[in-house]
């Protein structure tokens, strides 16, 4: 450690020098195009800007004392959750299971990944408008499973599963957004899936032989060895769907709109319409702080780890 | 060490490539500079089949009489008008307005933009042109506040229209309803004979609006339902309860997966016979007609909403003369030609519209366009709440949201205590 | 022997039986495409089209084609430039750590989270006052903004992997710092090259909101032309499927032909995490 610090410190006259001059350009970039933008859309938020004339005085915590009280964005919050939860734990698993069966050397191994990654080249209003076809709860794959005499309301269901008053909503698992979660997890499982894989590449064969030869079940090498390794890339996974997960809106914007009862609506799509349609730019504006900081409770646990790990 | 020049080879392209690109953007670009002043800008969202059209043939007719001034077609896609509106605020926020605009006639237009004080009176406009006779009163009402007139209409279409199966209604022996109690006997008709009495596509739920705005509109009639907007009748009124109550009912009577619908997929059901009857603005026709093939007044017919009758709910879009431009006279040139007979007659047949002019030539319209034009004419004209002529854009985001809200619940109370509390937005 | 035979196939199964549900959309979108309008219906979807109708692609590439070149001028620039910068950021702070250098990445790191609707605004206005609203370097430029976050992170990652004694050696060899980024790490990070390209150029290709808000008619890419061919009341499903496929062409091209590039790269990149 300390002979590394020293050398650094020799370096410091030039070459560390020319270091922070490659990263000037962009952090003045993020600054402006981020912190900047921020810094803005807070102070809107707290302004009286609620009509098309730009109105800059101050309002205090008046659009989020609203949006707390109001139906659709509590329905928002509810909807987030367990969206967020459901996708990141689908695709985690699915990611993780097609990927294992990949690398068991089977034929046409690259084939079967091409199919899996494919939905990953489609933009999310196409992807929106053909699940909202598939999962139509009179046509689509209910044409396949009436016949089994399941009929699923997918999207169109307005239940909240094990629901309870909270605030003016009712609390609990609205049925419709799983729709939205199967198409959401069609299209990112790619991800994970290619993240597994190269992940199970990285682990070298011997550790298994090791584990067969102490005479574990293929299960056992799977729980003690494979899934602790495989550990670094479930946390990035997770990073990287919530952060979709919690922006998410062209798919849901295309698939479902917000849904009969706002039952698949989320804080995305309602910014959306409420600045750019109702010209509501202070409510809009208090949103996004609120989805921003909904991503800072993810990521900053996250980043502080990783930083603690580098350490 | 050939991988590393090939990197620095992509990147040097790169480069040029952009460079390139920027120096053909920068030229097509000056718009904004404003250095070409012989220049008009027509910002729209109209980019779909027909509509995109008829913008061309306008633009086509323009540049033959005016060969001097340029014209550039800056619609912006999506959303049905949102994207396109998210860009113009921004747009008129940062003194940058483009020449002319489309907007709906009525308080999108009075409420929006002449309250936030960027548009030029266009009276003497008028005046010079003749159009004070050429567009109905009730229709320059529309595009006007306190007495200086703002837009020039190009299309008209209509809202309170019901649309149904022609061969439904005549295997079950059923004739076209007037009133709300006949549209109820009706609809327990057909509902008995296996039938969804009306198609609804609610995905969006302004369509849902649109059957609350003419319910609406029946119950209280014209005078009623323009005060009812202008502030004078509460929504505590009795008569908007009792409106409620009825949209509640007819809601009794649509099929059952209208969330997972839009207005087309709705539509198709009565095209193919498992719905009787929907409403929708007219520009339905053009998809019955033109997209699904059927034939006018053979396999689908028309009528108007219930109680509604001799009323007519007004969609228009028009377009104005923005402040802070540098060429106003060459978009008064280009507004000139959108308002006269031989513009609207180019545009609204592509389109699928009628034209907003009492005199333009009905020989270019199909009969469901001659019909319209004759009731344009004759009937009383109020502006539609769901495509944001009655009331402003903020009071009708949240009708919408109450309206889907209602749509599930059907409380409704809870529904005019929503109206209520919004109503001094609008 | 039977029973690792009856594993295999049971494996063979569950594959097959998730690729055949992965590949329904793109069944209903590839036979949505060939149908003609008055076909397309919900109640029809898994039906064939009673004749192969191509006037769709026909109609879909016409429009589509004069805004497949603004998209190649905006995708090719925005991936190489936002990877080039996110690899010599990602060189610095893996390689040139200095007090302070965990924050800087944190704080550029946080840009990737950021609702993108809510900086729409003022984003406009800055491009409007530095004369860049409705050109592609305009556009070219939020790209690579938006795009740092996630590339420093790849290439910091990426670079992580390096071991820190051939830089030291390098460094005693007289090399600088470029010497040993041209020399040493952009020779290293080919792969971490190609997956953040493919990330990027999928991302960029298929973005709308920047697209449609930033660049107006003449100058935009192709997923607004996209959008454009739907209208404002009616949208034509087999045209807008059709080109949906042609649109996603060049994304689709690029993973079939460096998947291969793209597991390996994420393997570099993404296990520290």
């Amino acid at each position: 450690m300390e002979e590394v610090k020293k050398k650094r410190n020799r370096k410091f006259s030039k070459d560390q020098w020319t270091a922070i001059a490659f990263l000037i350009p962009s952090v003045i970039l993020i600054f402006i195009f981020v912190y900047g933008f921020i810094g803005w859309t807070g102070y809107v938020s707290v302004s009286n800007w609620n009509t098309l004339v730009p109105d800059f005085s101050f309002a205090g915590l008046k659009n989020y004392i609203f949006l707390f009280n109001d139906f659709r964005f509590q329905s928002d919050l509810r909807n987030t959750l367990f969206f967020t939860i459901l996708f990141i734990g689908f695709v985690i698993i699915l990611g993780m299971g097609i990927a294992v069966l990949l690398d068991q050397k089977l034929k046409g191994e690259s084939f079967f990944r091409n199919i899996f990654l494919f939905p990953m080249a489609l933009s999310f209003v196409v992807t929106g408008v053909v699940w909202q076809w598939l999962l139509n709860p009179s046509t689509g794959f209910n044409q396949f499973l009436s016949v089994f005499g399941i009929k699923p309301k997918w999207y169109t269901d307005t239940n909240i599963l094990a629901g309870y008053e909270w605030g003016s909503i009712e609390f609990g698992l609205p049925v419709a957004i799983i729709a939205v979660v199967i198409a959401a997890v069609w299209q990112m499982t790619g991800f994970s899936l290619a993240m597994y894989l190269a992940g199970l590449r990285g682990i070298p064969d011997e550790l298994r032989e090791a584990a067969r030869i102490d005479g574990a079940s293929e299960f056992q090498i799977f729980r003690r060895v494979i899934l602790p390794m495989l550990m670094p890339i479930t946390m990035s996974v997770i990073i990287i769907m919530a952060h979709i997960s919690l922006k998410i809106f062209d798919l849901i914007y295309a698939m479902t709109g917000s849904g009969a009862n706002f039952v698949t609506d989320v804080p995305g799509v309602y910014m959306f319409e409420t600045t750019f349609r109702g010209n509501y730019y202070a409510n809009g504006a208090a949103i996004a702080i609120i989805m921003l900081l909904l991503v800072a409770i993810f990521i900053v646990p996250y980043l502080w780890n990783s930083r603690k790990g580098d350490n | 060490m050939k991988k590393l020049y090939g990197i620095m080879f992509l990147l040097a392209l790169a480069l040029v490539v952009s460079a390139c690109s920027s120096e053909s953007s920068g030229s097509d670009g000056d718009s904004d500079s404003g250095e070409s002043a012989k220049e008009v800008e027509i910002f729209s969202w109209w980019t779909g089949a027909g509509e995109e059209d008829g913008l061309l043939a306008l633009i086509d007719l323009f540049e033959e009489e005016h060969p001097d001034i340029a014209v550039e077609n800056a619609a912006v896609a999506g959303g049905a008008g949102t994207n396109a509106k998210a860009v113009l605020a921004t747009r008129m926020q940062g003194d940058d307005p483009p020449s002319t605009f489309q907007v709906h006639g009525g308080d999108e237009l009075n409420e929006g933009w002449v309250a936030a004080d960027k548009m030029q009176p266009l009276n003497d406009f008028y005046e010079e042109n003749g159009w004070m006779d050429k567009f109905p009163q009730e229709l320059i009402d529309l595009v006007s506040k306190d007495g200086n007139i703002y837009s020039v209409p190009v299309n008209i279409h209509r809202g309170n229209v019901m649309f149904y199966n022609m061969q439904v209604f005549e295997d079950n022996g059923i004739e076209v309803p007037t009133t709300f109690d006949e549209f109820f006997e009706v609809a327990d008709e057909l509902k008995a004979a296996g039938i969804d009495p009306l198609a609804l596509g609610d995905k969006e739920s302004w369509t849902a609006t649109q059957i609350f705005e003419n319910v609406l509109l029946g119950v209280l009639g014209p005078d009623d339902y323009k005060k009812l907007f202008e502030g004078e009748i509460g929504f505590d009124d009795e008569r908007v309860v009792e409106a409620t109550e009825k949209f509640g009912k007819m809601l009794d009577y649509v099929n059952e997966d209208h969330v997972s619908r839009n207005w087309q997929d709705s539509g198709q059901l009565v095209a193919n016979g498992d719905a009787a009857m929907i409403n929708m603005g007219d520009w339905a026709k053009g998809y019955f007609a033109n997209d699904l093939e059927l034939e006018t007044n053979k396999d689908f017919g028309y009528f108007e909403f219930p109680a509604t009758d001799g009323e007519f709910v007004v969609i228009t879009d028009t377009f104005g003369l923005p402040k802070g431009i540098d060429n106003p006279d060459d978009v008064k040139k280009f507004l000139s030609v959108l308002g006269s007979v031989e513009g609207q007659d180019a545009f609204n047949p592509l389109k699928g519209s009628i034209p907003a002019r009492v005199d333009a030539d009905e020989s270019n319209y199909d009969q469901y366009g001659k019909d319209t034009m004759a009731d344009f004419q004759e009937a009383r004209l109020v502006p539609s709440l769901a495509h944001g002529s009655a009331a402003s854009e903020g009071f009708l985001t949240k009708v919408n949201q109450a309206v889907n809200i209602f749509v599930t619940q059907r409380d409704v109370d809870a529904f005019v205590q929503a109206l209520e509390s919004a109503a001094p937005e609008m | 022997m039977a029973a690792l035979n009856i594993g295999k196939i049971l494996k063979y199964f569950i594959l097959i039986f998730l690729a055949v549900i992965f590949l329904m959309p793109i069944y209903v979108i590839l036979v949505t495409s060939l149908k003609p309008l008055d076909e397309v219906s919900l109640e029809s979807m898994w039906a064939l089209p009673t004749s192969i109708d191509f006037s769709s692609y026909v109609r879909a590439f016409t429009e589509l084609a004069p805004n497949l070149l603004n998209s190649i001028y905006l995708v090719v620039p925005a991936t190489l430039l936002s990877a080039l910068l996110g690899a010599m950021n990602g060189y610095v702070l893996s390689k040139w750590k200095f007090r302070g250098a965990d924050t800087i990445f944190t704080f550029i790191l946080f840009g990737m989270f950021i609702p993108y609707q809510s900086i729409l605004i003022p984003m406009i206005q800055f491009l409007r006052t530095i004369d860049l609203y409705n050109t592609i370097p305009g556009l070219i430029l939020v790209h690579v903004v938006y795009g740092l976050p996630i590339t420093t992170l790849m290439f910091r990652n990426f670079y992580a992997n390096i071991p820190d004694q051939m830089i030291e050696a390098a460094k005693i060899d007289g090399a600088n710092f470029l010497g040993i980024f041209r020399h040493i790490i952009i020779p290293l990070s080919i792969t971490g090259f190609v997956v953040v390209a493919i990330w990027q150029f999928t991302n960029i290709w298929n973005e709308f909101l920047f697209a449609v808000t930033i660049t107006t008619s003449d100058n935009q890419p192709i997923m607004v032309a996209l959008q454009n061919l739907s209208g404002s009341q009616i949208v034509q499903w087999n045209v807008q499927m059709a080109g949906a496929l042609l649109a996603a062409l060049p994304t689709l091209l690029v993973y079939i032909f460096l998947g291969k590039y793209f597991v390996r790269g994420l393997l570099a990149g993404s296990v520290k995490g």
